[in-house]
């Protein structure tokens, strides 16, 4: 499934399309909030930070694990220090600085590739408790 | 432009309360706590509660919403409760490491009101 996000409320579609994924796929209320507010996070990053952008979310298995997997993608300025964006309370403005590390903890893999004047790439992943 | 969607407040004893019943933005967010300062100026209220059993997701932009709302009403003498934390959000905000700095919650409606009285008691 993809999400076109451009502006605000395609946050809240963003985030409801993996909670009702996450529902789906027999997570816990727990782990659907932590994968909706984590995708929450780098869904407004597009909209706030970057620009012209998806959310891709996914049904991922390895070995007899299932998972969600979530990709956020965009075509914006990119990030010059990825080091530093992840730093909590570090912010280029307007922000509390602390949603990339809060979406790193709510997920088990978080992974970001970004390019100056290309876009980032974040790709996030959490699995089911068998 | 003001947009369509509104966040009712309501007079309850010497407090407000307003729950947020639909997903905040951009503008409503501003409009909602000018409109919660203008209320409080009005009735002089003494206290706030701001109901979140609605909302399933409490990322870092509502927190800074809510953490601004506190500081602005406090700036006002008026002291703010959120209610209607759900467990799994709770759970999320610890573990996002969300900090809700200087903000006072309670488990529903009732226990708010409660410490509001307290607070005012003391
Ligand atoms: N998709 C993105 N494109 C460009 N820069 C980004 C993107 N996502 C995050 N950043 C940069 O990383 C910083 C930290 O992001 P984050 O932890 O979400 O905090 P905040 O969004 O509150 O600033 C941002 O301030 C911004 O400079
Ligand atoms: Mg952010």
């Amino acid at each position: 499934m993809e999400i076109k996000v451009a502006c605000e409320y395609d946050i809240v579609i963003a985030r409801s399309a993996a909670k009702t994924e996450a529902k789906k796929l027999g997570f816990t209320i727990v782990d659907q909030t932590r994968i909706a507010t984590a995708i929450s996070e780098l869904a407004r990053n597009i909209v706030v930070h970057g620009s012209d952008g998806i959310v891709r979310i996914e049904e991922i298995e390895k070995g007899d694990r299932k998972g969600l997997e979530i990709w956020a993608i965009d075509r914006g300025p990119g990030i010059e220090n990825i080091e530093l964006a992840l730093k909590d309370g570090w912010t280029s403005g307007g922000g509390l600085g602390i949603g990339l590390g809060g979406a790193k903890r709510l997920m088990d893999e978080f992974e970001i590739q970004s390019e100056v004047g290309k876009g980032t790439k974040v790709r996030v992943v959490k699995w089911m408790r068998n | 432009m003001k947009s369509e969607e509104k966040i009712p407040i309501l007079r309850i004893e010497d407090a407000l309360l307003a729950s947020i019943q639909i997903p905040l933005h951009d503008k409503l967010a501003l409009e909602f706590q000018h409109d919660l300062m203008v209320s409080i100026e009005k009735t002089r209220a003494k206290g706030l509660i701001i109901d979140i059993s609605a909302i399933d997701v409490v990322d870092s932009f509502i927190t800074r919403i809510l953490v601004e709302i506190a500081r602005m009403a406090s700036l006002m003498g008026v002291k703010t409760v959120i209610v209607g934390l759900r467990p799994e959000i709770s759970i999320t905000l610890v573990e996002f490491g969300v900090q809700f700095d200087g903000i006072e919650t309670a488990l529903n409606l009732e226990k708010g009101l409660e410490k509001l009285r307290v607070w005012k008691s003391k």
